[in-house]
This record gives C-alpha cells, sequence and structure tokens, in this order.
C-alpha cells in the first residue's frame, strides 16, 4: 500500500503541496484531480523522485520512497508516466519498448513483457520499426503505457494520459488503464484533468486544490458530490 | 590526374583522424551538452602514455590499445570528478551557461601544463609502426603507404565497433536514449548518470586514437605544446560541426570532407591558407547550414 503523510513540497519560494495525506491500498485505482496548479504533477514528481520532498513521508509499502533517485524507485515497481506523452521521438517504437525493461537485464523476462503490452495494444507491434516521432497522439500515449509495463511496475503514476487526444482515443486508454489495473493487480495513480473521465474508472478520488487535499472518498462518492461537481467537474 | 588523386588520399588519411576527433567532441556533447575542448588535452595525455608504453614495450600493438584505455580513464575522471559537479551547481541564468565551456577550456590548460611538468623539453617518440613510404604505381609512388592503409584500416574498425555498440546493443540504446532524453531515461531505470560516464570514456579512447594515428601520421613525436594537437583539437571541432554537432555519421562525413578540402588547399592554394580556410568552413556552416551537412532542422539522429 501507498501512504503518504503531510507531503509538502516547495519549489523555491512557493509551496507547491501543503501537508498532503493520504493512502491508497494495493490494487487500487486513485484519480488525483484539481484544477492547473493544484499541485497533482508535483505530486507524482515526487513520488517518483524527480521532485525533493520539504517534509513529510511517504511510504510503498515497508519502503521509504522520498529522498531516491527515480532510477531506483524503479527497481521497487514504481514507474512514472510523465506529462505529455513520455516517448523518445528520436528512437523506434520497439526500441522505446526496450528501454523500460533494460534495467532488468534479462531479455527472455523483456521479450515475454513486449509480448504482453503488444497484445494489449497491437497497434505498436504493426509500427516496432518505426520512429516514435511518426506515431498519432493516442499512440504515442500507448507507448508510454507500454514502456512503464516493460519495467514489471506494482505502482504506476500516469500524468494525464488524457491530455490532448481524442475523446474516442481517451476512453481507450482510459479502458486500458482501468484493464491493466484490475488484470495485474496494480495500484495506480491517476492525475487528470478530465476529472469525470477519470472518476469513472477510479476506486478512490482525491481532489487537491492549492496545494491540498479539498475533498477524499470514493470515486463514486466524488462524482455525486454537489460541491465536487460545481467545482471540480463543471456541472 | 595523378596528382589530384594523391592530394584526395592525403586528405582522406588526415580527414579519418579529425573524424576521430570529431566522433570524441560528438559523444561528450550528446551525452552531457558540453562542448569538450579538454578533447585536445586528453588526446595528448594519451599520446603520451602511448609512447612510455611503446618505449617500454616496443609495440605499437600494446601501446594503441593501452593508450585507448588511459584516454578512456582520464576522460571518464574528467566527468566525474569536474564537470559532473559544476554541471549540478551550475544553471541556465545568463553567464552560467558559460561555466562548462570556460571549465573545459580551463581543463585544457590545465593538462597541457601538467604535461610540461612531467615531460618538460622532452619529447614523446611515436615513430609509423609500418612503411609510411608511398606504394610505387607505374614507376611513380602514390600517396597511399602501409601506414596509410592501416591508419584507415583502424579508423574504419573503430566506426563500425561504434555502430554496432550504438545500435545493437543494450548500452548503445542506454547511451542514445539518455543523450535525447535524460528525464524519460532515468524513469525507465537507465542509470543515466553513470551512462554518461561511459559516454564520456568511450569518447577519450576515440580521442586517444586520434592522438595516435596525428602523431603517427605526422611528425611522429609529440610534446606538451605541441602545434599538431592543436590543430587536431581544431579540426576535430570544425568537422563535428559540419556534420550538425549531434551525430556520429555527420562527424565521421565533416571529417573527410574537411579532410579533402584542407589537402587541395594545401596542394593547390598554400600551407599558409589551411587554418584559415578551416575557420572559414566553420564560419560558413553556421551561417548557411548550422544543422551541419546531414542534419535534418531540428531533427536528432544517431
Amino acid at each position: 500500500m501507498l501512504r503518504i503523510e503531510n507531503l509538502t513540497v516547495d519549489h523555491g519560494a512557493i509551496r507547491a503541496l501543503h501537508g498532503v495525506s493520504f493512502s491508497v491500498e494495493k490494487g487500487q485505482l486513485a484519480a488525483v484531480i484539481g484544477a492547473n496548479g493544484a499541485g497533482k504533477t508535483t505530486l507524482l514528481r515526487t513520488l517518483s523522485g524527480l521532485n525533493k520532498a520539504s517534509e513529510g513521508q511517504a511510504h510503498w509499502g515497508d519502503h521509504n520512497i522520498l529522498h531516491s533517485k527515480p532510477e531506483k524507485l524503479v527497481r521497487h515497481g514504481i514507474s512514472h508516466v510523465s506529462e505529455g506523452k513520455s516517448v523518445i521521438p528520436e528512437l523506434t517504437v520497439s526500441e522505446n519498448l526496450e528501454l523500460g525493461s533494460l534495467w532488468r537485464r534479462n531479455s527472455k523476462e523483456s521479450s515475454q513483457s513486449k509480448k504482453e503490452v503488444l497484445e494489449l495494444f497491437p497497434r505498436l507491434g504493426e509500427r516496432l520499426s518505426q520512429r516514435a516521432d511518426s506515431l498519432s497522439g493516442g499512440e504515442r500515449q500507448m507507448l508510454a503505457l507500454g514502456r512503464s509495463i516493460m519495467s514489471k511496475p506494482e505502482l504506476l503514476l500516469l500524468d494525464e494520459p488524457s491530455l490532448g487526444l481524442a475523446p474516442l482515443v481517451i476512453e481507450q486508454i482510459f479502458q486500458a488503464i482501468r484493464d491493466l489495473t484490475t488484470a495485474k493487480g496494480l495500484t495506480v495513480i491517476l492525475v487528470e484533468q478530465n476529472a469525470m473521465g477519470a472518476l469513472k474508472i477510479a476506486d478512490i478520488g482525491i481532489v487537491l486544490n492549492l496545494g491540498s487535499i479539498a475533498a477524499i472518498g470514493s470515486a463514486a462518492a466524488l462524482k455525486d458530490d454537489p460541491a465536487v461537481r460545481a467545482a471540480y467537474l463543471g456541472f | 590526374m595523378f596528382e589530384f588523386i594523391n592530394t584526395l588520399l592525403i586528405g582522406i588519411t588526415a580527414g579519418s583522424i579529425y573524424s576521430l576527433m570529431a566522433i570524441s567532441i560528438v559523444l561528450v556533447w550528446r551525452s552531457t551538452r558540453v562542448i569538450n575542448f579538454a578533447a585536445g588535452g586528453l588526446a595528448l595525455a594519451s599520446s603520451f602514455v602511448g609512447a612510455a608504453v611503446l618505449e617500454k614495450t616496443g609495440s605499437f600493438w600494446i601501446a594503441l590499445p593501452l593508450a585507448m584505455v588511459a584516454g578512456a580513464v582520464f576522460s571518464a575522471f574528467i566527468e566525474f570528478f569536474f564537470l559532473r559537479p559544476l554541471l549540478k551547481r551550475s544553471g541556465d541564468k545568463g553567464a552560467e551557461i558559460f561555466l562548462p565551456i570556460i571549465a573545459t577550456l580551463g581543463l585544457l590548460g590545465i593538462i597541457k601544463t601538467i604535461l610540461s611538468y612531467i615531460y618538460g623539453e622532452r619529447i614523446g617518440s611515436l615513430p609509423p609502426p609500418l612503411s609510411d613510404k608511398g606504394f610505387i604505381v607505374s614507376g611513380e609512388s602514390i600517396a597511399l603507404s602501409p601506414m596509410r592503409i592501416l591508419i584507415l584500416g583502424i579508423v574504419l574498425l573503430l566506426m563500425i565497433s561504434l555502430t554496432l555498440i550504438f545500435q545493437r546493443t543494450n548500452l548503445g540504446l542506454s547511451l542514445r536514449a539518455s543523450s535525447f532524453a535524460p528525464e524519460i531515461s532515468r524513469l525507465a531505470g537507465i542509470r543515466v548518470d553513470l551512462i554518461r560516464t561511459v559516454g564520456w570514456a568511450i569518447s577519450g579512447a576515440a580521442g586517444a586514437t586520434a592522438g595516435i594515428l596525428q602523431t603517427t601520421n605526422g611528425s611522429g613525436s609529440v610534446a606538451p605544446e605541441s602545434f599538431e594537437f592543436s590543430l587536431l583539437l581544431v579540426f576535430g571541432f570544425v568537422a563535428a560541426v559540419i556534420g550538425g554537432i549531434e551525430s556520429l555519421v555527420g562527424a565521421v562525413l565533416g571529417g573527410l570532407t574537411l579532410g579533402i578540402i584542407l589537402a587541395i588547399i594545401l596542394m593547390y592554394v598554400g600551407g599558409s591558407l589551411v587554418f584559415i580556410a578551416a575557420f572559414l568552413i566553420l564560419i560558413l556552416i553556421l551561417l548557411l547550414r548550422p544543422q551541419g551537412i546531414i542534419g535534418a532542422k531540428g531533427g536528432r539522429r544517431a
């Protein structure tokens, strides 16, 4: 389980997160929603080791994950797909995928994972030798997710996978995220602007506002909460 | 015609050595976004190691690989103890962006000073291991000797090995990924800091080879204040820029292009213009085609 207590993060003089505490059970999908600048991306970047925390604690299982480097946290099963279709455009689709499993140094497991990814996203299979910058937005997001799966994660941190995608593609990606969570027993933190879409597939919801938790609860309850609807869902 | 072919052969041999130096510069640029002027000093120091090994063992075939190892170690050392802490502290505000480049210039001076301190007026001797007398074709001596063939062979072998490493191995994938997108690479579990050091090490080995070959192809001896090595650094840098600074293939093409152009100028115009010509080419490329001869606009290639 992921347990976060009193997490506080500063960007220079600006406090991005103020004492955030919550926990997510193993196998749960948590949607983190909120306006721009609410601290959603900072939360993910801190959990994956890209940003430094000023105060607080974060534990994944028994492991204290603050103050570790991202490349080390990957080895503890934490995989972060950063914002904006995090693929390397100059590399081929196949190389982008392989990148995710390099640290495991096990080519047999790696090709097994690759097979799984290609079953999940068959379109990537048709484009293995193409450069990633030739892919559509949706395909790039699939590739980013695929690379993350290649690293055999247990905790998946996803930053706005729906960004800039067409509604139909968003639906596909969200469905894939839900299926993965269930099928592999992953724990997922899904940061989204698309609050409605995210709450639909999530188990729990966390609403961030100006760096603090404004509401937390089951995704279904949040979706129907009039205050949350008015402030964050836009109706 | 005969003269022209000879000029081409001289240009290609010299150019292949510039290519190695260009590769050395490109590798560091790709891994840390630093123009490494210390590369000239590292090549010089490695060549002294090569000369010392040659003196002890009498074998060029032991001296060359050991000089490459020395170059790799020196270069990795500099990355680890100087550039890494410096880059961690320097930002991109105002004059801060010049810090790394000034640092590599400073290191070049420091390396030369250390070599002067150790060697003083003494020189390291690296004579050609094979005959540098040109083959005789229909009664005339051509500019192709066993030594020149050896140089071309070594450069070709290194380029093929580097291509295989970069395109076919996991290390190569890590090197390319870390240079294109360090953050994504770290999130994928790549130890980007370590990979950078490896990139510098390969660069040092390539620079050492360039230094040894430049010496054996030239005066046969190496001194701390060697003008030959200043030329090698400048020509390697110009070749890297011609090739678009990002690309290994570009570095090779840039080196060969520069070598041939300079050989033609040397033969038909005059030796005193060679240095100026190199700078003119540099300025022309930067003005007309800053992405290099093979670079696509804004694109990056392996």
